[in-house]
């Protein structure tokens, strides 16, 4: 009884000082839609129940990394062979990142199937395109770290690409590389990169995304909504607090447990030390996630017309990225009518692609 | 007069805050912005004993800080490329097997004149001349 009344007035004491009696006012008045694809719903916040493990492993394997060419490979071999469940945590850490990237593709692409972008929520697309591209740059920059032969070529590759560029392609490149060629300056970059940028501005875009989910709630889709005014009926809900919020604690703790299994089941591997001095070995490829550019870089020819292949191809992805990026402002007419079909097939379009070329060009 | 003071306030204030930022990025940026290390120039570079090398095989050599890859041909013919693929900057390899030089990254191949056979290379690769000194084998930039 004592201790119920001292929890009592110390949840009073914190009340007053704190002002927790809004965002329980505003817990008790948010509401989630009910419907049949309310399972999509819970994709969001996997990925972000993931990207706080990729923080906290992250911050773990910070005890024992070392950001240098000497002994990057060395640091990192020395976590998953002598530091006690080094392995695990490594292995969380990796996996983790391409569970985060693959939910957070799904999620995209359940908001673009939903046509969850639609007015008013088209800042809130935006905002979800920026934290993709930061994960894509996550996994980029944490790729190097271990400083092995495939995470080498791979950012020879990828900082190339961007070297292709006209105009701020070269200069681009060189900001990246800390130099001229892919070396030890790149890998301090790299590594400043994924522990400190990239965490800062992924942490600020997502307070702007999940605030603007707060602010305009969640989108229920059109067809839903017109079905249940037709009967003159209002969209079934349930409360946020604590009915979706106890559903989606499960979601995480189903995430939890595939995301143990791999880990466990298959830890990361970690390869041969990188040498700049040894060709591409065969059968080289990189992330799942970069497969489809990959393959589409392999199969475009050298020249096409007067354009080198290589150039030809990152302004193919280029235009692919503004159009799907402003997808929200094509998606509508000028008479403001939704062009459900068109986006539709646009998804299904860019889905078949990414499938099919990832598969291609992780078997060729 | 006092609408024109506070315009002027108003500039003085909006010109000095304008200033502090670009004052406080442009030393940022400069700094991002990786100085260029001047690199010792190599024009010639052993790359080991004629013995140490194979008929038909090649392998990769240091040029300075640059990977050459030297072939030995035949018992008298040698051929050296630079090993930095023309497509993507990976690092190419001789396949034995196809007489090739194979990239490994986009399958780009060249053939043993350094000339792009098949795939995404859009350029041949870069040449250096060979010469035997002795018993040492020795690559030279081409003038």
């Amino acid at each position: 009884m004592a201790i119920a009344e001292t929890v009592r007035k110390a949840g009073g004491w914190m009340d007053q000082r704190l002002g927790l009696d809004s965002v329980r006012e505003f817990l008790a008045h948010k509401a989630v839609p009910v419907h049949s694809a309310t399972i999509w719903y819970y994709f969001g916040g996997i990925t972000l129940f993931l990207f706080v493990i990729q923080v906290l492993t992250g911050i773990l394997l910070l005890l024992y990394y070392r950001p240098t060419p000497a002994e990057a490979f060395e640091s990192v071999q020395f976590i998953v062979t002598r530091v006690e469940f080094g392995w695990l945590v490594r292995s969380v850490h990796s996996w983790s990142a391409n569970l985060m990237v693959l939910t957070a593709f799904i999620h995209m692409f359940s908001v673009v199937f939903l046509h969850s972008y639609r007015r008013p929520r088209e800042v809130t697309w935006l905002s979800g395109i920026v934290l993709l591209g930061l994960a894509l740059a996550f996994g980029f920059s944490g790729y190097l770290l271990p400083w092995n032969t495939v995470s080498y070529f791979a950012t020879k590759v990828g900082t190339d690409v961007a070297a292709s560029l006209p105009l701020i392609g070269p200069p681009l490149a060189r900001f990246l590389r800390g130099g001229d060629d892919v070396g030890g300056a790149t890998l301090t970059r790299f590594f400043g990169f994924h522990v400190a940028v990239l965490p800062g501005a992924t942490t600020l875009v997502l307070l702007l995304h999940v605030g603007l989910i707060q602010k305009f709630g969640m989108s229920s889709p059109s067809k839903v909504e017109r079905e249940y005014a037709s009967r003159g009926q209002a969209l079934p809900q349930m409360p946020f607090f604590p009915n979706f919020f106890l559903r989606e604690l499960m979601a995480w703790y189903a995430a939890l447990g595939v995301l143990g299994s791999l880990a466990a089941l298959f830890p990361w591997e970690l390869g041969t030390k990188a040498d700049p001095f040894a060709p591409a070995p065969a059968g080289i490829r990189p992330e799942w996630y970069f497969l489809a550019p990959f393959y589409t870089l392999k199969i475009i020819p050298s020249h096409v017309l007067f354009i080198e292949g290589e150039l030809l191809g990152l302004i193919g992805f280029t235009l692919l990225g503004v159009f799907w990026v402003a997808l929200p402002f094509w998606a509508v007419n000028r008479e403001g009518t939704l062009r459900t079909r068109l986006v539709t097939g646009a998804g299904v379009a860019l889905l078949a692609y990414l499938s099919t070329f990832s598969v291609l060009g992780y078997l060729k | 007069m006092a609408q024109g003071r506070r315009g002027l306030l108003r500039w003085l204030l909006g010109g000095g805050f304008t200033a502090s930022i670009v004052s406080f990025l442009y030393p940022a940026i400069r700094f991002m912005n990786p100085p260029a290390v001047p690199e010792a120039v190599v024009n010639e570079a052993k790359a080991g004993k004629v013995e140490d090398f194979r008929l038909k095989s090649g392998r990769i050599v240091k040029f300075g800080s640059k990977p050459v890859l030297l072939i030995r041909v035949s018992e008298t013919e040698w051929r050296a490329y630079g090993a930095i693929c023309t497509h993507l900057n990976c690092t190419v390899q001789y396949q034995e097997s196809s007489h090739q030089i194979w990239c490994a990254c986009h399958n780009g191949f060249y053939d043993l004149n350094g000339r792009v056979v098949s795939g995404p290379p859009p350029r041949p690769l870069e040449d250096y001349s060979v010469r035997i000194r002795g018993d040492e084998v020795v690559i030279a930039r081409r003038a």
